[in-house]
């Protein structure tokens, strides 16, 4: 009950949670802040004492309560060894720390973190910490924070918070907040409650696709009351038929997402290999430089990932192009019509600019921060929620496809490249300088692999190994495609990034990367020149 | 050369002289640092390489051992295994070198184990390994099994009362054994087949999509589960990553990795992995003394007020340590003599305990979890009350119940067979046996 009470005092202090940081002390130098004795009672709680502690802060009523919270929940409350005084930790990397007062909030300035004794927390304490600042925060006039404080309820539900949260219930909540706390108390009375609670409760819980209402009505399935097991097992049933549907069309996005990762790798190997002919094994690197060049950006603007992110996307095609022309005036160029030693020489360039990476800038892999805007994930409903950051991925491979498609067929580039691919000889007593079209077009490839690795540091590794794990894959969709013809690379990209996605639940990672090529090595068998095969006088070129 | 230097020293330096005398008639002792500085094993073992380089400009910083200087000669087997072999002799047979600190993978292991034997070398293999061996000249200073594994799933069931187990790992030897034993063990604990789910995937895994999927629908049957990741260095961030942003915290379906470190964490940003937990021997976190002057010199070495330490590193330190003390006791560098006095051998951690090397070629570690803060680091949550002694053969497989292994006289087998009475192949032999 302690919590209860402490939670209606809280109700008003709640508003100020915003003026925290800057809230002034309320006591004077000589009279004793009751506050270092709660910390101090905090920091020397035994694991088992935790809770206490916890809800002595609380209770307190103490507008900066919420700030000790917080900062015990990240980890960043510390004692100093010598004084005994509780701190905040502001800054916690390198040897010295800067520390602030809880108290006043005053910068303490720095500190070596040799004088510096963490106060523990754990999974367990920060699980009930979350639940009671949600509970907190339920009180909040901001919406959104309110609603985040709602979701964060789902299973944190308990006895102390039931009757505040039924007295809640009966105030006028935005929708969504009423949803989730009504299923959060009856996933508590499915648990808790008795037999009438729990059968109220099946039927709030009866077609709610969260995770956690599930599991309660799986707990309930194996309970000892046949009727509520009964019907339990008949609300699962209902939600298992829901849940076909939407973990269809999970699937259907996981393979799209993985499609469209496969398409950018591709794609830039889609002009060069398959529009140019050249089998270049520094295709892989090339998306690494792309994808390095977004965390340079990154270093060269701290603290704005996020435009960061858009100027790497010129930045990566410009680096990217640059080092295709290079590879391409330094070696390519002599080996033209040799595929053989092409593969050679252009596998012997990944190599060294694979350990270029690792001695220039560090065989460890570089991190790469995602803007806020493309973190989390865009919920559908319960069991369906799209992540943001491949969502991206996929609308950023089709315009990519797009600007690639209208270069191709609409630019005079795109014009005497197909002329020159088609017939060189030809081409060049049309007056096409054949040369100056070759570097235009490696160029283009090369630049294409710089977007791409643009968009996969989003989603991997960035790091000296991160081209090699996408040159198969890469050849394995441009010849499965059809070599030469672009649309190809796309369906098949999407194809297979869809199949792999089918497979893998049943088949697992290994098997189901291992199908699919057994997949392809047949269907090349039986169409050599792959799905979209090119057509007419190209064809024999 | 002698005659120069006295010429130059003049007479009146008697005691310098003879001093001299001493250290230019013995040779350096050569230690031979065998780890991957090119291809993708470099992101773990160029660390251990600097470690070994800074360990041994310390130790020569205080005179070397035995009135001897150490020196590294570091050879680059680029990530490749059958030439971490090829390596090897070369260090054993070229280089003469007295001992060698190297590898990371357990196959680049097995592919130096016949050579270390054939040629009788010493070799000191930091990094935590499925266990299931043990030869005469090789002394693992990473965890076995028992000594990260086991105490792990007990953590996770005791005090975060998990009852549904996701063993997911890379689909190679650490994992799969790993898997096994820890099989093994929760099901004779009583846990139900059908609440064990196992997923391997290939190296380098960047795809976690459905996977994720797939373990967040395991997760919902109402038991509290964890993952117990054997998920290894570079899969490991875009799984995270997807855990994030699937919604999947920390107090929801808690993670415990066995293979990422402070290492593997500097390269992701680590704000939604907060919670997620880690198995090891040592973190960089831990409050010690000792530990900050290590911390200290490394940055100091590495010229990088970022640089990180990890697990293996505290295991090569422990290793060259126990080396430097076998050679002091047993007075010479000699093969044989370093073998019988490294057993019995304690020195301090960094972790403010002691390791000792014990008859089966392991050593005693202390276990502790830690959770991933937001600064890449861990804090420890929980720790054994003393150290553990590693286990060569594990008690949770069938085959390997009923062998130990002790390096002593009279015994000297590293698979003795107590229900036989019988000593196996060679480790070497066996690594032979299993390649063909």
């Amino acid at each position: 009950m302690g919590i209860l009470r402490s939670l209606l005092s809280l109700r008003l202090a709640s508003l100020l949670v915003l003026l925290m940081a800057i809230a002034a002390p309320a006591f004077s130098q000589t009279e004793e802040d009751p506050g270092q004795a709660l910390l101090a009672n905090l920091a020397d709680a035994s694991p088992r004492q935790m809770d206490a502690a916890i809800e002595a802060i609380v209770n307190s009523g103490d507008p900066r309560a919420r700030s000790w919270l917080d900062a015990f929940g990240n980890n960043r409350l510390s004692r100093n060894k010598d004084t005994g005084q509780v701190v905040v930790v502001l800054r916690n990397v390198g040897r010295d720390w800067t520390i602030a007062d809880p108290l006043t909030g005053e910068n303490l300035g720095e500190i070596s973190r040799r004088e510096l004794d963490r106060v523990n927390i754990n999974n367990a304490i920060r699980g009930k910490l979350e639940g009671v600042l949600a509970m907190l925060d339920l009180y909040s006039t901001n919406p959104e924070i309110q609603r985040a404080a709602a979701e964060a309820m789902m299973g944190k539900v308990n006895e102390p918070v039931i009757e505040p949260l039924n007295k809640l219930l009966e105030q006028d909540l935005p929708p969504r907040v009423r949803d989730r706390l009504e299923l959060a108390v009856a996933i508590y009375q499915l648990e808790q409650g008795d037999a009438q609670a729990k059968a109220e409760a099946i039927t709030v819980l009866t077609g709610s696709l969260h995770s956690r209402a599930r599991a309660a009505l799986n707990n309930a399935v194996a309970g000892d009351d046949p009727a509520i097991a009964a019907s339990a097992k008949a609300a699962l049933v209902s939600i298992e038929q829901k849940l076909k549907m939407n973990r269809a069309a999970e699937t259907l996005y996981f393979g799209l997402s993985l499609g469209s990762v496969l398409v950018l790798a591709a794609i830039g190997l889609a002009i060069t290999f398959g529009v140019m002919g050249v089998i270049n094994m520094a295709h892989g690197e090339l998306i690494m430089l792309g994808a390095y060049t977004t965390w340079g950006m990154q270093q060269l603007l701290p603290g704005q990932p996020g435009l960061a992110l858009i100027l790497s996307i010129p930045a990566g095609f410009m680096v990217a192009a640059l080092a295709g022309i290079a590879i391409e005036r330094s070696v390519i160029q002599y080996l033209k019509g040799r595929p053989l030693e092409t593969l050679l020489a252009t596998f012997g360039i990944s190599l060294i600019l694979q350990q270029l990476v690792r001695t220039v800038i560090s065989p460890l892999n570089r991190s790469v921060t995602t803007p806020e805007w493309m973190s989390g994930s865009l919920v559908i409903n319960d069991a369906l929620s799209l992540t943001l950051n491949r969502l991206y991925v996929i609308g950023f491979a089709l315009v990519v496809f797009a600007g690639l498609m209208l270069i191709m067929r609409k630019t005079r580039l795109g014009l005497e490249v197909r002329a020159v691919t088609q017939n060189r000889a030809m081409a060049r007593s049309m007056g096409i300088k054949a040369t100056r079209v070759d570097i235009m077009t490696f160029a283009l490839g090369s630049g294409v692999a710089g977007l791409a690795g643009v968009a996969l540091s989003q989603i991997t590794n960035v790091g000296p190994n991160l081209g090699q794990n996408y040159i198969i894959d890469s050849f394995m969709v441009v010849v499965f495609g059809g070599v030469g013809n672009l649309w190809g690379t796309l369906v098949a990209g999407l194809t297979l990034g869809t199949i792999n996605q089918i497979l893998e639940p049943w088949a697992g990672a290994v098997l189901a990367k291992i199908m699919v090529l057994v997949m392809i090595i047949l269907f090349i068998q039986k169409r050599p020149k792959g799905l979209f095969p090119q057509k007419g006088r190209a064809a024999e070129g | 050369m002698s005659i120069k230097k006295h010429v130059k020293l003049g007479l009146s330096a008697l005691a310098l002289s003879v001093s001299f005398h001493a250290m230019a008639a013995e040779d350096p002792i050569k230690v031979g640092i065998l780890h991957s500085l090119s291809g993708t094993m470099a992101i773990s073992e160029t660390a251990l390489k600097d470690t070994m380089e800074m360990l041994i400009e310390k130790q020569n910083e205080q005179g070397g051992v035995n009135g001897r200087m150490l020196e590294a000669v570091v050879v680059d087997p680029a990530s490749n295994w059958p030439l971490f072999a090829e390596k090897a002799r070369e260090l054993l047979e070229k280089e003469k070198v007295d001992v060698i600190f190297g590898n990371w993978t357990s196959v680049s292991r097995k592919s130096v184990l016949p050579v270390v034997e054939e040629l009788n070398g010493l070799l000191f293999y930091p990094v935590q390994y499925e266990g299931e061996e043990s030869s005469e000249n090789v002394f693992y200073t990473g965890a076995a099994p028992n000594q990260q594994a086991i105490p792990a799933v007990n953590y996770l069931k005791n005090e975060l009362g998990v009852e549904r187990w996701v063993l997911a790992g890379t689909d190679y030897v650490y994992p799969r054994t790993t898997n096994r034993i820890l099989e093994t063990y929760l099901k004779d604990m009583g846990v139900a087949e059908a609440d064990i789910m196992i997923n391997y995937t290939p190296f380098g895994h960047s795809d976690w999509q459905s996977i994720v999927s797939d373990i967040k629908t395991f997760g919902s049957a109402g038991k509290k589960t964890a993952v117990v990741s054997t998920i290894n260095g570079d899969a490991n961030v875009p799984f995270y990553r997807e855990l994030g942003n699937q919604g999947i915290s920390s107090s929801d379906i808690p993670v415990v990795a066995f293979s990422v470190g402070e290492q593997e964490l500097s390269g992701i940003d680590t704000g939604p992995l907060v919670g997620h937990l880690a198995a090891w021997n040592y973190f960089m976190s831990v409050d010690n003394d000792a530990n900050y002057d290590f911390i200290d010199a490394w940055v100091e070495f590495k010229g990088d007020d970022k640089a990180v330490t990890n697990d293996p590193m505290e295991a090569h330190y422990i290793g060259f340590n126990m080396y430097v003390e076998a050679v002091k006791k047993a007075g010479t560098t000699d093969v044989e003599a370093i073998k019988e006095a490294i057993i019995g051998v304690a020195v301090p951690n960094l972790t403010g305990g002691i390791a000792t090397m014990m008859p089966n070629h392991h050593i005693t570690k202390p276990v502790l979890i830690g959770e991933i803060q937001d600064n890449g680091q861990f804090s420890v949550v929980w720790e054994t009350s003393s150290t553990v002694a590693g286990d060569a053969w594990s008690d949770f497989l069938p085959g390997s119940r009923d062998l130990i292994a002790d390096w002593r006289a009279p015994m000297k087998c590293g698979n003795f067979n107590v229900k036989t009475g019988s000593c196996g192949a060679s480790a070497g032999e066996q690594a032979l046996a299993d390649a063909e």
